[in-house]
């Protein structure tokens, strides 16, 4: 399954956005807007999380005449989220010849117990995990790519963290088990024994791992790329901000350059400070996004 | 020899992979002196766009057309546009230094991307990932092609430039690689 010519295609297409900003747009007028300072691509959602947030309600794939306007305004790929377990939101996007699609639990979820079966589909998919395990039941159920999941809206940087080093640190620990004791592994993460397999023998997952969610400045876009991200989503941080154009730039700039200091200092001049962030500790549980979907 | 590979966004990194078991140092190139001290370069797949608007802000336009003019090329998909004379499907800026014309995006989006198989000289097979790929729409006299696929080329060559449309560095097969080395090897000599 992982070697069929349609799946190398899909991790071919995630292998080309390697090194950049893929950005949370809601209309034509913001994907120009990204398009023009950089970003390797763009994301159609209804509304950005922090929005969707701040208004509750349920949250579903954004309306089809705001992807086709998003799609006839940039040259870069579109991608579109649909809700998690919902593969008729992901048929329509199909359809609509969107570029990728996250399942992505920044929407409610329309299936509590189980994800899209992905391998069915041509289009490729990215999925959110916040450990090592989540991340290999998605690559087995055919997403091409994967992202930590954050906390999407918050402005805040500390779950993407969290995400990013549990992922790598839990690879890390895989690697030094020897062979026999991988079966109980697999159990322990409830993950494919074939997956730990290739994690034990390659130390990264199969797919392309970038991460999402909190990203506000281009320090904490450098960060998560020193942490393992190959790429990163920014949402909310780039239209919420004071200066989407000028945040939008120096986030780019800065995930080009995160192995050097002065280039991220050279990304983050003269900006303001960003969008307003929310304290994940003093947040409700029910409030919290990344503990939807398993 | 020293593989420059240019790392402003895309997957640069297979590239560096696949020149390593092909025998070559391979680099990343970001700066203007990463640029100077290769002996070839890579201009490998990515957005095209968001290449363009790193190397201008950064003041490495000039520097790479100095370079690339100068020295051995190996481009795939964003990097054969990048080097082409002229780009459609939107017009964009590009470095002008390879004579043909190049669609962009002109298969489709990414749900026609492919694997194809393409037939060389020698009667050998390659296997070719395209990846919303680019179509050289014109060839320029001195462009020589050495594959095609549904009829138009996708491989090509000119003086020390070698061009895909699609991803060598996708495949485990190293033919492309060594053929490069083998080319840039020549040049130097």
């Amino acid at each position: 399954m992982f070697l069929s010519d349609q799946f190398r295609v899909k991790v071919g297409l995630a292998e080309m956005l390697k090194g950049g900003v893929i950005m949370d747009v809601t209309n034509a007028e913001q994907a120009v807007i990204a398009e023009k300072a950089g970003a390797c691509a763009v994301m159609a959602l209804v509304k950005v999380p922090s929005d969707i947030r701040k208004e509750g309600g349920v949250a579903r794939m954004s309306p089809v005449s705001k992807i086709r306007e998003i799609q006839k305004s940039v040259s870069v790929p579109v991608m579109a989220k649909a809700r998690i377990g919902h593969f008729m939101e992901a048929r329509v996007l199909e359809a609509l010849e969107v570029d990728f699609i996250d399942e992505s639990e920044v929407l409610t979820p329309a299936d509590e117990e189980n994800h899209i079966w992905k391998h069915d589909f041509k289009v490729p998919f990215v999925c959110g995990a916040r450990n090592l395990g989540e991340a290999l039941r998605r690559i087995a159920e055919g997403a091409a790519m994967i992202r930590t999941k954050g906390e999407a809206g918050s402005g805040n940087i500390v779950e993407a963290v969290r995400h990013m080093r549990t992922i790598v640190k839990e690879m890390r620990a895989i690697q030094s088990y020897s062979v026999d004791e991988l079966t109980a592994e697999s159990k322990k993460h409830g993950a494919p024994l074939e997956l730990m397999l290739y994690i034990h023998e390659h130390g990264k997952l199969p797919v392309p791992n970038f991460s999402a969610g909190g990203v506000a400045t281009p320090a904490d876009a450098a960060l998560v790329m020193h942490l393992g991200a190959e790429t990163v989503f920014v949402g909310s941080g780039i239209f919420k901000s004071p200066d989407p154009a000028a945040f939008a730039k120096a986030v780019v700039k800065a995930v080009t350059y995160y192995k050097d200091p002065v280039k991220v200092l050279e990304a983050s001049e003269e900006l303001p400070d960003g969008m307003p962030g929310l304290d994940i500790r003093q947040m409700a549980e029910s409030d919290l996004m990344a503990t939807r979907g398993w | 020899m020293r593989i420059g590979i240019l790392a402003i966004q895309g997957n640069f990194e297979a590239h560096a992979k696949a020149f390593a078991e092909a025998g070559a140092e391979a680099c990343e190139a970001r700066t203007q002196s990463d640029l100077d001290r290769a002996d070839a370069l890579v201009l490998p797949g990515g957005e095209s766009t968001t290449m363009l608007k790193l190397l201008r802000e950064e003041g490495l336009w000039e520097p790479l057309r100095r370079a690339c003019a100068a020295k051995p090329v190996f481009a795939t998909c964003a990097g054969a546009i990048l080097l082409a004379c002229e780009v459609s499907h939107p017009a964009q800026e590009s470095l002008g230094l390879v004579d043909i014309g190049v669609e962009r995006n002109a298969y489709g989006r990414q749900v026609h991307s492919t694997v194809a198989r393409l037939a060389t000289g020698e009667g050998a097979e390659l296997e070719a990932v395209f990846i919303r790929a680019p179509v050289i729409r014109r060839l320029g006299a001195g462009v020589r092609v050495l594959a095609r696929y549904q009829g138009d080329p996708v491989l090509v060559e000119q003086g020390h430039f070698l061009v895909a449309t699609f991803h060598p560095e996708l495949t485990p097969d190293r033919t492309l690689q060594k053929m490069f080395l083998e080319k840039a090897a020549h040049v130097a000599a």
